[in-house]
C-alpha cells in the first residue's frame, strides 16, 4: 500500500474562481460585501435601508440569493439600482461560480459597491469564498444572544456583525451586551454595529462604514497608466 | 446541509488523483476538518457513503481528522489549543493571542493498493 500526499483545499475550484473575482473587484475598485444571516434576520431590510439612504453618486448593485422566488430582488428594484436574483433551486449557499456567472453582463466600472445577499443560513455560506472584501453577519434581537457561540464559524470569518431590529429591544429578552461579548469571544477583532431599519437608528453609521470601506477599496486599486 | 457538495469535491479530487495511478485501487482518503470549518463530520460521512455506493469508489473509506482551534501567543511564542473560547495563553496568561489554525477543509492524503501484484 502506498500513500500519496494531496495537501490541497477541498474547495480549491471554488477558491480559484473566488480569487479571480477578488482580483477583478480590486482592479475595478469595486467593494464587494457578502451578507450572511439566518432566514429572517433582516438582510433584505438592511439592503432596503441602504439603497434608500445611500449618498448621491455612490453606485450600488445587488445580487440576491434565494432557494426559490425572486421576491427579494423585486423588493429591492424600486430603488433604481441594478438588482439581479440568483435562484439556487435548493442549494443552501451561494458559490463563486454563481457570482461569476451572474456578473457576466455587468460592467464593474459602473459599480462602486456590490452587495451580495447570501441564502438565509448561518452555516454553509461560511465555507464558500465569493471573492468578497468582507463577510458581514447579521443577528437580529429576536434571536438568541448565544448565536455567535453556536455558529462560531461565520462570526469568526466576518469582519462586521450587524445587530438588527434594535427597535424591538424593549419587547424581547435579548441581552445586546451579552450578544456583543459572545461575538467578541469568537472573534476578538470583529466590528459591531447596531441597526434598526424601522426607526433608522444606526443607518448613518452603517453608511459611514460602507463609505470608509469603499475608500479603502479605491486606495487598493492598482494605479492605471492611462 | 452543504456536505453533499463537500463530499463531491473530495470525490472529484480522488478521481483526478486516481487517473494518475491507473494500476491501483483507492483505499482511504484523509481530510482535515477544523472546528471553524462549518462542516459536520457525521453528515459528511453520510453524504460520502451515499455518493460512492454502487460506484468504482464504493470501497473507499473517508477518514476525517478533526482539527481544534489553535492560537499563538505574541508575548511568549507558545502555541496552544483553544478550549471553550478561552483565548488566554496557557503558558503566560497573555489575554490577546492570535489565530493560527482551525478552519481547515483540506485533503491530506490518499492511500491506495497497487493492482500489480495480483494482476501479474
Amino acid at each position: 500500500m502506498n500513500q500519496v500526499p494531496l495537501e490541497q483545499k477541498v474547495l480549491k475550484e471554488n477558491d480559484r474562481i473566488a480569487g479571480e473575482l477578488r482580483a477583478r473587484f480590486l482592479e475595478h475598485g469595486t467593494l464587494c460585501l457578502n451578507l450572511i444571516s439566518a432566514p429572517g434576520s433582516g438582510k433584505t431590510s438592511l439592503l432596503e435601508g441602504t439603497l434608500a439612504n445611500v449618498p448621491c453618486g455612490l453606485r450600488l448593485a445587488v445580487l440576491t440569493g434565494d432557494i426559490q422566488t425572486q421576491n427579494d430582488a423585486n423588493r429591492l428594484r424600486r430603488f433604481g439600482f441594478p438588482v439581479k436574483p440568483i435562484t439556487t433551486g435548493g442549494t443552501c449557499h451561494l458559490d463563486a461560480q454563481m457570482i461569476d456567472r451572474h456578473l457576466a453582463d455587468w460592467d464593474l466600472d459602473a459599480i462602486d459597491v456590490l452587495m451580495i445577499e447570501n441564502v438565509g443560513n448561518l452555516v454553509c455560506p461560511a465555507s464558500y469564498d465569493l471573492g468578497e472584501a468582507a463577510k458581514i453577519v447579521l443577528l437580529s434581537v429576536t434571536e438568541g444572544e448565544d448565536k455567535p457561540l453556536k455558529y462560531p464559524s461565520i462570526f469568526f470569518k466576518s469582519k462586521l456583525a450587524v445587530i438588527t431590529k434594535t427597535d424591538l429591544l424593549p419587547y424581547v429578552p435579548f441581552d445586546i451586551a451579552q450578544a456583543e461579548e459572545n461575538a467578541r469571544r469568537v472573534h476578538p477583532e470583529i466590528e459591531i454595529l447596531r441597526i434598526s431599519n424601522t426607526s433608522g437608528d444606526g443607518i448613518a453609521q452603517w453608511i459611514a462604514w460602507l463609505e470608509e470601506r469603499r475608500a479603502q477599496a479605491l486606495a487598493a486599486q492598482p494605479v492605471s497608466l492611462v | 446541509m452543504h456536505e453533499v457538495g463537500i463530499a463531491n469535491s473530495i470525490l472529484e479530487a480522488t478521481r483526478a488523483e486516481m487517473a494518475r495511478h491507473s494500476a491501483a485501487r483507492p483505499l482511504r482518503i484523509t481530510v482535515r476538518i477544523g472546528e471553524l470549518a462549518a462542516v459536520d463530520p457525521d453528515s459528511l460521512q453520510f453524504c460520502f457513503a451515499a455518493l460512492t455506493r454502487g460506484t468504482e469508489l464504493a470501497a473507499l473509506e473517508l477518514k476525517i481528522e478533526p482539527c481544534p482551534r489553535r492560537n499563538c501567543c505574541p508575548a511568549c511564542g507558545a502555541e496552544f489549543t483553544v478550549a471553550d473560547y478561552d483565548f488566554r495563553c496557557t503558558q503566560c496568561g497573555e489575554e490577546r493571542t492570535e489565530f493560527v489554525s482551525g478552519d481547515q477543509l483540506e485533503l491530506a492524503s490518499l492511500e491506495m493498493e497497487s493492482y500489480e501484484s495480483s494482476t501479474a
